[in-house]
């Protein structure tokens, strides 16, 4: 598998590994792909009273262009407003970490778990209203 | 110890033994005559050659008679002229093959080409260990042709009841096909029991590009050649003889001989200890297929809450592979793994672990403790290992 530095580099230190309180109101988790795939991205966000990514974690089963997709996303999204954070794209995404056209599934699961992120903490707020 | 490459996926292939290698120079520029020209000196030194090459083939096979040995490009050449050869001769007797579902792809898919030709293609599940469902076999060897059941399976080293199926078949009026590959040098084949059996020479030392496929001679196994040409290999396979190539799988075949029993045992010593320490060290982790009916030099695990690739990703100083989507172009996990019915993310989670003859205690040593390690730091960061 030809992989890039940047990749390897993530894979061997990958930032943002972790957990945040799920029951934090000011944190949204997603959970995307499947066991039975090869893939399973868990992420979470907490969005501070300015309405910024304050903090991104994650926890990731899959080959290495998973982890590394997931390690480099919560590291964009970090500083972001939610608006900024959606803007984000599988395809920056792949196109950063030089991902093989056979990986680039890796990258949507990233972008997708972020978005679940930020609709399951939309989603607290409107009920805490 | 890090900066040096560690080679354990001996089923993928093995390195050419330099005894091998030496024993196939002199034909390439030196005695190059063609094999076929009887008529003069240089074609006659390099038919002799290839004649003793039979022999060792012969004899590390059991083979009753030599002219049993037709040499070809590999296994995947002999396992299709095999099944192939079979269906298209028998056409309108029988027309059925049975398989197991953990055959190698070149069994799978010559199958299914024959049965696009008609033919009817049943295959066997096997057991949760990885052995032949043996009531299925029974049930459906009934007007088969052909069975086609591997000796020593390429991905999780389980070693199939050759004589029992080899009985059943005969008692049928079946033919029996058997894929050696990954057995033959590594436990006792005996041909003498077999009608068809495929041989690959870089699963056992030798050089790529030349395999062998033993077809009985006494009563004689008829089939069709897959291409026509000067009627070499008593005509089931036309073409020149690559002399140096037949000349290397003869020897990698005597050496295997030689070595057999003192290599399984060395073998079985890592294997033990492989085993043993993963298990130990490692919680929900499985070895793949039957724990005791299995070559010792093919270790098939899966890690749970982890990912094959992300695990060799972790050791790229070592060469191992994975039964994993990831590591596959086809995005396809396993069909072998699938087949002894393990759940898919397990299947997903696994690493194939293969030591041959040049494995050394080093080496096995320092994969186990860093497999360890590796899956250890992978856990730690995996949302289905969370709470396990």
């Amino acid at each position: 598998m030809a992989y890039s530095k940047k990749v390897m580099d993530l894979y061997a230190d990958p930032k943002n590994i972790g957990s945040l309180d799920e029951k934090d109101e000011n944190v949204g988790t997603s959970i995307v792909g499947a066991p039975s795939c090869g893939d399973v991205i868990k992420l979470q966000i907490k969005v501070d009273e300015n309405g910024k990514i304050s903090e991104a974690k994650f926890k990731t089963f899959g080959c290495g262009a998973a982890i590394a997709s997931s390690a480099l996303i919560t590291d964009w999204i970090k500083g972001k407003s939610i608006e900024e954070a959606r803007a984000i794209k599988n395809r920056d995404v792949a196109e950063h970490l030089s991902l093989p056209p056979i990986k680039v599934h890796c990258s949507v699961l990233a972008e997708e778990a972020v978005n679940k992120a930020i609709k399951d903490y939309l989603l607290k707020k409107e009920k805490a209203k | 110890m890090a900066s040096k490459i560690i080679y354990m996926d001996y089923q993928a292939t093995t390195p050419c033994d330099r005894r091998v290698l030496e024993a196939m120079i002199p034909y390439f520029c030196e005695n190059f005559g063609n094999p076929h020209s009887v008529i003069h000196v240089m074609g006659e030194q390099a038919g002799e050659a290839i004649e003793r090459a039979r022999e060792q083939i012969a004899e590390l096979i059991n083979a009753p008679d030599k002219k049993a040995i037709i040499f070809t490009s590999g296994a995947t050449e002999s396992n299709n002229l095999a099944i192939q050869g079979i269906a298209r001769r028998h056409k309108g007797s029988g027309n059925k093959i049975v398989a197991s579902a953990i055959e190698h792809p070149c069994i799978l898919e010559a199958c299914h080409a024959m049965k696009r030709e008609g033919l009817n293609v049943v295959m066997l599940p096997v057991l949760e260990n990885g052995i032949v469902d043996m009531d299925a076999l029974k049930r459906e060897v009934d007007g088969a042709t052909l069975v086609s059941i591997m000796t020593v399976n390429n991905e999780i080293g389980v070693i199939q009841p050759i004589d029992e199926i080899s009985a059943i078949c005969r008692e049928h009026g079946a033919l029996f096909h058997t894929d050696v590959s990954q057995a033959v040098g590594k436990i006792k084949v005996d041909a003498s029991k077999i009608d068809l059996m495929s041989i690959s020479g870089h699963k056992i030392y030798g050089p790529k590009g030349v395999g062998a496929l033993y077809v009985r001679t006494n009563p004689p196994v008829e089939l069709e050649p897959l291409f026509f040409g000067g009627g070499q290999e008593r005509g089931l396979r036309s073409g020149t003889l690559p002399t140096p190539l037949c000349v290397g799988l003869g020897e990698a075949c005597s050496i295997a001989k030689q070595e057999m029993l003192s290599e399984s045992k060395r073998l079985m010593e890592f294997k033990n200890y492989f085993v043993a320490k993963i298990l130990d060290n490692l919680e929900k982790t499985y070895l793949n297929g039957d724990k005791e009916r299995r070559i010792p030099g093919c270790l098939n695990f899966s890690f749970d809450g982890v990912e094959g690739e992300a695990i060799m990703l972790g050791m790229r100083d070592v060469c191992m592979s994975s039964g994993s989507a990831c590591t596959s172009a086809s995005l396809q996990s396993s069909y072998v793994l699938k087949a002894i019915s393990i759940r898919e993310n397990l299947a997903h989670s696994s690493l194939r672990i293969g030591f041959g003859r040049y494995t050394i205690w080093e080496e096995v040593e320092y994969v186990s403790s860093k497999i360890i390690e590796i899956v250890n730091r992978l856990r730690a960061m995996s949302p289905i290992w969370e709470g396990k």
